[in-house]
């Protein structure tokens, strides 16, 4: 993908994203397009180290949640503003990111994948026993009066999670298409024979994850906001680590626009789902759509696409 | 021992109760044409694993170029110059001939750009690759991948090339491919380790040979002495 492609594709979603701000919409949309926008970044951020790197990580709930509960220990000590909730959540996610980086070096595989998901069983009941930020209740967060230049405070964290979203793919892009990227990848084909060629394999993975990690605390960061309740039930929602998951896979992993397309795909359909048949039925669509294409797509819809034009 | 490019001494490396390598001890000269040979199981692999740093050793020292490189992470002591192919070949499977070859000459030859193509396709002219710049990895045929092995290692700018088992699974015409590739490595300057089972290549190859077995070095010599050479006989044959 050319450097023109993706800045074509930037502009456009900018555009596209402020139009609807500016034309009145049902304000429903808004909060249907946060989510779709939230798993752009949680997938984008997922697939730098599942798709880029190979390592499948279980917990992005954890990440998530870690992110969202950042946030709200800032909001109820300091009553700090968005930016700031933004960058401390990406931090500490970034350090916990750093963490399970340190990890890779004694689990691979499957192995690696269960470490994550332990780690935010973890983190989640260390939250259900942290009365500060409302233990296993929930924690109700108001949200600030103003919204400068939006109509609503949900229009304004929706054009916020555009952003971010934006900032994930630039992220993504910039990795894939670097000399990082391609290590990254060497890592992914075989982690040895990478080592091997001088691929400096530990402070690569720990770049991956620790970006990975970073980006999903910094999607789960305007969380409280968004839902004005925090409880350990809603943050640590399995839904995250499926779907940051399934999205990459039916989009494809190796490249940027793959969990792009996975998640508007996915997403919308889980949104148009609930609205119309049943609020539990998201992840029975996930499943099926995913393990439809572990089936007859394995490389996702990129690599159909790349199928049925080489032939 | 001076003029010594690689000095490994007193390496002992354990695998829980068994130890695969016994203090064992050599020395490669720069430009030298040096043969590892044992029966399997001997350790051979072990000690090439040390060498480039994928295995930790519980004891003994390595030295390149006169530094101590015992503790250095692999990819460290591919940049200074060692450089391994693998037995089982280890493609980057995703990737086409070309990518594989950038990979080395980006992270450990340090070289960007049109100027890492332009050298990756000079070695794949060299190994006989050209034709399949473009490839997959995956779709190469077993020579191709040995052949890629090789050129993959090249492209990391060896002074030392450590050839496990280049040849394995290979036939006669074949082995004398890599064989010519080989000498012609080592025209060029390269240091070069053959392990190998196929003793015709090894015997034909090697200025000098080692040979270990059960994790001890059990003699050392130039080829017609190691052919005749008893404990070598009796490692191989038995009594």
């Amino acid at each position: 993908m050319g450097n023109r492609t993706f800045a074509l594709v930037v502009v456009a979603v900018v555009g596209v994203g402020f139009l609807t701000t500016r034309l009145g919409v049902n304000q429903y949309y808004y909060f249907a397009g946060y989510v779709i926008l939230q798993y752009i970044v949680l997938a984008t951020a997922w697939n730098i180290l599942g798709g880029y790197t190979g390592y499948v990580n279980f917990g992005t709930a954890g990440f998530f949640a870690l992110g969202a509960y950042t946030s709200v220990v800032l909001i109820k000590s300091a009553g700090a503003p968005l930016v700031v909730l933004l960058i401390a959540a990406g931090f500490v996610t970034g350090l916990l990111g750093l963490g399970i980086g340190y990890l890779t070096l004694r689990l691979r595989g499957v192995f690696f994948s269960i470490a994550t998901l332990a780690l935010a069983v973890v983190l989640e009941t260390v939250a259900i026993n942290s009365e500060y930020v409302g233990g296993a209740r929930g924690i109700t967060i108001s949200r600030p009066a103003r919204s400068l230049l939006f109509g609503s405070y949900v229009e304004f964290l929706f054009a916020v999670m555009l952003l971010l979203a934006l900032l994930a793919i630039a992220v993504a892009w910039w990795i894939e298409t670097s000399w990082i990227g391609r290590g990254l990848a060497a890592i992914r084909d075989n982690e040895e024979a990478a080592e091997c060629m001088g691929v400096p394999t530990l402070r690569l993975k720990l770049v991956a994850t620790t970006v990975s990690g970073s980006l999903m605390g910094i999607a789960g960061a305007p969380f409280p906001y968004y839902v004005t309740f925090v409880d350990p039930l809603s943050t640590f929602d399995l839904n995250y680590a499926v779907n940051s998951l399934a999205m990459p896979m039916v989009g494809g992993t190796t490249t940027w626009i793959g969990p792009v397309i996975g998640a508007v795909l996915l997403a919308t359909a889980q949104q148009v789902a609930t609205v119309t048949i049943s609020s539990e039925l998201n992840l029975l669509i996930v499943g099926v759509v995913l393990v439809g294409f572990v089936i007859l797509a394995p490389e996702g819809l990129l690599g159909l696409v790349r199928r049925v034009r080489g032939r | 021992m001076a003029g010594a490019l690689l000095e490994v001494e007193g390496l002992t490396k354990r695998f829980g109760g068994f130890t695969a390598l016994n203090r064992v001890s050599l020395h490669v000269k720069a430009g030298e044409r040096f043969g590892l040979i044992g029966p399997n199981g001997s350790g051979k692999t072990t000690l090439i694993n040390c060498i480039s740093g994928t295995l930790r050793s519980e004891g003994g020292t390595i030295l390149f170029t006169g530094h101590d490189i015992t503790g250095m992470p692999a990819h460290q002591r591919t940049r200074l110059g060692i450089v391994r192919t693998f037995q089982i070949p280890k493609p980057f499977a995703s990737m086409t001939v070309l990518g594989n070859l950038r990979i080395p000459i980006e992270y450990a030859a340090h070289r960007h750009g049109a100027d890492a193509v332009a050298n990756a396709m000079e070695i794949l002219e060299l190994m006989g690759l050209a034709a399949k710049a473009h490839v997959t990895a995956a779709a190469l045929t077993q020579i191709e991948m040995r052949k890629l092995e090789l050129a993959r290692a090249l492209a990391a700018k060896p002074k030392l090339l450590v050839a496990d088992e280049a040849m394995a699974g290979l036939s006669s015409g074949e082995v004398d491919d890599i064989l010519t590739i080989l000498f012609r490595l080592n025209e060029r300057g390269i240091t070069i380790i053959m392990i190998e089972h196929i003793m015709r290549a090894v015997m034909r190859f090697s200025e000098r040979i080692v040979v270990l077995d059960a994790g001890d070095r059990i003699a050392e010599g130039t080829p017609d002495e190691i052919v005749k050479n008893p404990a070598v006989e009796k490692a191989y044959l038995g009594e």
